[in-house]
Parts: C-alpha cells; structure tokens; sequence
C-alpha cells in the first residue's frame, strides 16, 4: 500500500469526522444564537448558572462529560426510556459522536456569537422598533445579519472543535472503526500499535490540513463581510 | 392628527411632568440641556414607559402600546441607519415594517428628501447631512402618524443646518402629521416653529403658537435674552425700486432686507430679536436705518438684569424689543402708548430667514 492510498477504515474515519463536526455545528448554532442572545441581553434570576452550565465543558475534564453523557444519553441513561420510544440510539453511534462533538463545541460557539451581539449598538433596534419592527422581524432583519461574521467565527471554531474532539467522544460512543472512529480516535488506536507511521502520517495530514482550510475559509468569508 | 399628552414619569432622580397639545404642524420643544425634552420625545415613541398620565396620537390611547405598533417616525440625534443596507434598502425596509399601507410614496419622499443620486450607496458612504436626510425619509416612509425629530441637526455644522433646514420646511408644508422637534438651537426654533412647548427641569412651562410665544414677555426667562423676538410670516414683494433692496410685507407693514433669496410673492418667515430693537416716543428722522414701524404698547416684562422686554403691536404682529430700565423710565414707556421701532436692515440673520 503506498503512502498515499487510504484504506477503507482511515476513509470511513475521515467521513465521519467531517459528518460529525457539521453536524454538530448545525445542531448546535440555532441553539447557540438563541442561548448567545439570552446571556447578552436579558437580565434574569440564574444568568449566571445559566452562563456557567453553558462553560461547563469547557472547564470539565472532556472524560467527565463523555460519562455524563451515557449517564443522561445512555440506554440505561435518564432520557434512555426516552430514546427508545422514539427509537433513536446514542450511545456508541455516529449521531452520539455529533452529540459529543456538539456538547464541547457549544461554549465556544456560544462566545463567540454573544460577543458579536454584545459589540452590537442598541440603538440601531430602537432605531428599527420605531420604524414597526417587532421583535421576531427584528432579530431576522437587523440582529440577525448584523452579528453573521460572528455566527461564522462561531461555526468555525466550532468545526474546528469538533474535528478535534477526542475525550468525550470516545467515552461515550467508545472507538468502533467504520462506525464511531474519527480521525482523532483513529489517531489514538494508530499510536497503540507500533510500525502504523504511514497510516499516522496520513491522519495527522489531514487533521492540519481541515483544520487550516477551516480556518482559511472563515478568514476568506469574514473579509468579503466587512468589504460590503 | 393630534398628539396629545399629560405625563409624569421619574428615572434615575429626574422627574418629568409634561402637558402637551401638538395639531399638525412643528411644535418645537425647546428648553436648555437636562430639561426633559428627549425624554418626552421618548415617552411619545414608548422607548422609555411612561409611570402615569396619557399618550394619546389621533386620539388613540398610546399607554403601553409597543413602540413597533405606535407608528411614531423617530429621527435621532444621529442617523443610526442600518450599516448592513444600502440607502435603498433602509428605506425599503422603513416601508416594508410600517404598519400603515398609506403613507407618503416612496418618489414623493425621495424627491423630497433629494435621495435618488444616494440610493445605491452604503451607509458608511453618506456625509452627516447626505445621513440624516436618508434618516428623515426612512421615518416618512414608516407611514407614521406622528414624527418626533431629536435635534436631528445638532450633530451637523453650521452650512449643513443650513442647507436642511430647507428639507424640513418643505417636509412642514408637506405633510400633514403633527411633527414634534426638540432643539436648544433659538435660530431653529424661530424657523421652523408653528407651535412652541417651552421645557425646564423637567416641565412644560409655556406653550402656544410660535408668534405669541416669542413674542410673549413672560416667556423671555425660558428663551433667553438671545432668543426672545417675534416671527414675522410675510410674503415677498419686488425689490424697492430706489434702493434696489429686497421688500416683504406682513399683517402690520412692510419691512426693507437687504437680501431675500425667496422669489417675488413667496411666503417668508423672519426674525427679529428682541434686542435688535430700538424704541423711539417721536418719529425719528434724517436716520441710517431703513425700517420704522409704527406701533402700541401692549405688555411689559421686567428681569433680573436691567433690561425690560417690551411688547408691541404692529398691525396684527406682535413686537418684542429689549431696552434697559433706565430708557424705559426717561422715555416714560407706558401700556397702550404708541412707540415707534427702529430696525436695521442688517439684524436681519440671513441663517434666521426661513420659507
């Protein structure tokens, strides 16, 4: 085999991995803008525990919360009985991999958003409410596109995260080839088994070269933002 | 449309207690720094709530409507266009969220406004003056029924308020909602009032209709020395044939300018201040200045300092000239005598001449 043909297990690793990081990128923005939004303008009983359980991950050892979630997600789990009537499985599946990926890509997506909505002046929205803007048209005509460069930043990072998610991921969908392996698992399980160079260089490569090429595209979309 | 209000409202150790009656046309708000006067605009808009008292905008009781369903244009101090639209794109998005189909169309007011040549432009692209006529427009496009401007000239030099201040004046003949605009600026005011609400610390002290207002003794201490002296609404005649100046008349008169830029049989709007005046029990004669009216004492209103503010009538035209006691008492200056006035050509304030 040369240096550069991939095998079936290290192609099925670098699908996934790209499955699984924007798929819970999507999942997560929607959600991400709305939690951004709550934190950066509304001022209520528990905005610190809420701002504190969203940097959770963050700070947790990414173990603790790949436990945490086979103890809510898992078949046993609290939301297990759950799960099972609306027969979707979690735990050790791809779509739990994108759950894990989503958990420890949040806070960064979260920050990244509320900055940009922190940075925005109000009073182009009174400006806008006094024109008729409800609040709903508000957020989808002015909020909305004003804080998009930072929804990006947030997607990016957030992609970037998640490609690199290793701890919670293989806790809790563990480290299946061709069904939960990303290419950080699969760099894992390469480093357990000596003369695996070839197969390590090739992983590796293509972690640097996604990682950079998100990275590159943001920067890209970002300057054609601020050019209009 | 009206907008009508009596409120009491106290943040952050300030009270505000306003009454207001504004009919179509610019009622100016007017009033020193602090006195309240952005305050009350915002209480008309619902940006601020109100703790007691009535908003009522065509006779619609506003209390606790939102601002988006008040149809109040706002223009603030500054033009706080949306910076991701395109001029066109902010006016279409004022049409797009007005809630009244029938408002002003959209050519009426970028003709209006001379918006066509901006349209295409970002906001980041305009001038103060090119912005805030694309605020203005984008309100007027909101369909409101009640405009509140901000001192919306305030951020501008000198020869830009000048050169908007025509815009407004076509957008007072234009249309026919009540306009409430708040200034500190006496020479605005002067222009652009039809009604004038005085405001200090927090109160509404004096309203009426522009003339009587500034011409009123009683409100000298609200206005300021500076600001107190009569509007005169005229209509331009031909320039004297002898002297070659221009020539407007008014209900009492007529009065020498040296230049109106307001073609022959236009209305012109000027002001006189009141210490621009000089009081005379005699018809004087063999004088430089070139405008002596004739006139009758009507009140009096003595200050602090050692001015007296002196009210006359000319004609239908109320007069208000400054003279200091002293005068006053030599010239025996007394209710109903006839005074004739001396003005000079020059008082006239080419920044205060106004359609």
């Amino acid at each position: 085999m040369s240096w550069f043909s991939l095998s079936t297990v290290e192609f099925q690793a670098l699908t996934l991995s790209l499955w699984v990081a924007g798929a819970s990128v999507l999942v997560s923005l929607p959600i991400a803008t709305a939690v951004a939004y709550v934190l950066a303008r509304c001022q209520f009983w528990g905005h610190s525990l809420l701002n504190a359980l969203v940097h959770l991950p963050l700070v947790l050892p990414p173990v603790v919360t790949g436990y945490l979630l086979l103890l809510a997600f898992g078949r046993h789990g609290v939301f297990g009985p759950v799960l099972e009537i609306l027969g979707l499985q979690l735990a050790f599946t791809a779509a739990g991999a994108a759950l894990a990926a989503a958990v420890m890509a949040f806070p960064l997506i979260v920050r990244a958003i509320r900055l940009s909505i922190e940075s925005l002046d109000p009073k182009l929205e009174e400006a806008a409410r006094t024109l008729g803007a409800s609040p709903v048209r508000l957020f989808v005509f002015v909020i909305l596109p004003l804080i998009f460069p930072g929804i990006l930043a947030g997607a990016v990072v957030g992609f970037a995260k998640a490609l690199g998610e290793f701890g919670a991921t293989i806790t809790f969908v563990s480290n299946i080839p061709g069904e939960t392996q990303t290419i950080a698992s699969a760099i894992y399980a390469l480093l357990q088994v000596p003369g695996q160079e070839a197969a390590l260089g090739r992983m590796i490569g293509f972690s640097i070269l996604l990682s950079f090429g998100a990275l590159l595209l943001s920067e890209i979309l970002a300057r054609r933002m601020v050019r209009r | 449309m009206t907008v009508t209000l009596d409120i009491q409202m106290r943040r952050h150790g300030f009270s505000l207690n306003a009454k207001l009656n504004a009919p179509a046309g610019v009622s100016v708000i007017f009033g020193p720094s602090g006195s309240g006067k952005t305050t009350l605009l915002r209480a008309v808009a619902g940006l601020d709530p109100v703790d007691q008292g009535h908003i009522a905008i065509d006779h619609v009781d506003m209390a606790g409507v939102a601002p988006h369903r008040r149809a109040v244009g706002y223009v603030f101090q500054e033009p706080r266009l949306l910076p991701h639209l395109t001029v066109l794109g902010n006016l279409k998005f004022a049409q797009k969220m007005g809630r009244v189909v029938a408002g002003q169309s959209f050519d009426d007011v970028t003709d209006l406004l001379e918006l066509r040549t901006l349209l295409q432009r970002y906001p980041v692209a305009l001038s103060g003056g090119e912005a805030q006529r694309v605020a203005l427009g984008r309100a007027l496009l909101s369909a409101p029924k009640c405009l509140c401007l901000d001192e919306p000239l305030s951020a501008l030099d000198h020869d830009l308020k000048q050169r908007i201040l025509p815009y407004l004046e076509r957008l007072r003949d234009q249309t026919k909602i009540p306009i409430l605009y708040v200034t500190h600026d006496a020479a605005e005011m002067a222009r652009l009032a039809d009604h004038i609400v005085l405001m200090r610390a927090g109160k509404s002290v004096l309203s009426g209709p522009a003339s009587e207002v500034l011409a009123d003794p009683a409100a000298v201490p609200f206005l300021g020395i500076r600001a107190a002296g009569t509007v005169i609404l005229g209509c331009v005649e031909p320039p004297d044939p002898t002297t070659g100046l221009a020539v407007m008349s008014f209900a009492g008169g007529q009065l020498i300018l040296p230049e109106l830029v307001q073609p022959v049989g236009h209305k012109v709007r000027i002001r006189i201040s009141a210490q621009d005046i000089v009081l005379a029990t005699e018809m004087p004669n063999n004088l430089s200045a070139l405008n002596i009216l004739q006139g009758v004492i009507s009140d009096f209103h003595h200050g602090q300092g050692p001015g007296v503010m002196v009210q006359f009538r000319v004609g239908e035209t109320l007069f208000l000239a400054r003279v200091t006691q002293y005068s006053a008492v030599k010239m025996g200056l007394v209710l109903g005598q006839t005074v004739f006035a001396i003005v000079k050509a020059s008082a006239f304030d080419p920044a205060g001449i106004g359609s």
